[in-house]
């Protein structure tokens, strides 16, 4: 399922949409998704990624699994998503409550010149996860979504996953830290893992 | 289980155990067949099946930033689809301990084997892991467990790489 021209500002989405995340935890994918939260108003809540594509479900879900009392939400683009396709079947099949997938489908590799996406075609990454396994899944494309959304994303028994087909717009730039020592320690601290 | 269970295997196991590792994740190996039969059958430890073996590595570090001990295992030949994944560990200084079954080195019958098996410690090293081989089947525990403690309490990456001798050649029924 293609809906084009997508119409969601991916800025203000994610800002709206944290605003109903209450405590869960967030792991971003490489790239857009973390330059997006970290605008949003920065968390040590936040876990952020500025490599290692594919494996931003895979984090997330070891996070969900090391903190079966949490939410954890990630956040992460097509491409991102497209290339650790095979992890949505590993979250299927362990099936923690409390996880859930936001991909954010502008159809593109944005970060790389925008070059055409899978998901630009036939593919529906959504489908793809309720077929291994999800519980629910769901396709936005409405800007005022967000509370809804949250709602789904952040309150819904997981594993859920839901597609936000948004717009390709040009954002500043919004860098977090990118120090992974420096973000692991942030965010355990935040877990009472570590001292400050 | 059809046949006796190794007594490295249970070595292993033992050394998971004793170190509060409570999630495994893996792709399978026959060599890691007793040792995998074991965390299954106890309820403490999480068995995560993969599809691919990098989702391992995304999953250990995951574990790891939420407070909870987890490892991977797999065959040699997994080891080339861990190579960019292995970047991830490093970046957030996580633990990351593998245990790798070897392929394509003792007696191997099958060539398709060979090039990753002769390649995995040497790609392991290159992405910066700490590589310990074991040749004799009494030293896997204690490697493992010395692997393991490298692993935690430094916040390294380290793999265990079980020599094919130790598991036996698969002859696929010729000689």
């Amino acid at each position: 399922m293609t809906v084009a021209p997508n119409k969601i500002a991916r800025r203000a989405f994610i800002a709206e949409l944290l605003r109903h995340r209450g405590q869960a935890l967030v792991a971003t994918g490489l790239g857009s998704a973390t330059w997006d939260c970290f605008a949003a108003g920065d968390s040590p809540e936040y876990l952020y990624s500025w490599g290692g594509m594919g494996l931003a479900v895979p984090t997330a879900l070891g996070l969900a699994l090391a903190q079966p009392g949490r939410r954890v939400l990630a956040i992460t683009g097509d491409g991102e998503m497209m290339m650790g396709l095979g992890s949505l079947a590993v979250v299927g099949d362990q099936a923690p409550k409390n996880f859930a997938v936001l991909v954010l489908d502008n159809e593109t590799f944005g970060e790389t010149g925008r070059q055409r996406g899978l998901s630009a075609g036939r593919v529906d990454i959504a489908a793809v996860a309720k077929a291994v396994g999800f519980c629910d899944v769901m396709t936005v494309t409405e800007q005022g979504a967000t509370a809804a959304l949250g709602r789904f994303l952040f309150a819904q028994p997981g594993p859920v996953l839901a597609v936000a087909k948004i717009a390709i717009t040009e954002d500043p730039w919004a860098l977090p830290e990118k120090d992974g020592a420096t973000l692991a320690h942030r965010f355990r601290t935040a877990l009472g893992l570590e001292q400050a | 289980m059809s046949s006796p269970v190794s007594n490295w295997s249970l070595d292993v196991f033992r050394a998971i155990q004793a170190r509060n590792i409570t999630l495994v994740c893996t792709v399978p190996d026959g060599g890691l067949s007793n040792l995998l039969d074991l965390i299954e059958a106890d309820d403490k430890i999480r068995l995560v099946t993969l599809s691919t073996e990098e989702e391992g590595i995304g999953i250990t570090a995951g574990c790891w930033l939420g407070g909870r001990r987890a490892m991977i295992a797999m065959q040699s030949s997994g080891v080339g689809n861990c190579i960019n994944a292995l970047g991830l560990p490093l970046a957030y200084r996580a633990p990351c301990l593998m245990l790798v079954t070897m392929r394509g080195q003792w007696g191997e019958f099958n060539p398709w084997q060979v090039p990753m098996g002769q390649a995995a410690k040497p790609a392991l090293e290159a992405m910066g892991v700490r590589c310990f081989p074991v040749e004799r089947p009494e030293e896997v525990g204690e490697t493992f467990a010395a692997a393991a403690d490298l692993a935690f309490n430094s916040r390294t990456s380290a793999a265990v790489l079980v020599s094919q001798r130790i598991i036996g050649a698969k002859g696929f029924g010729q000689k």
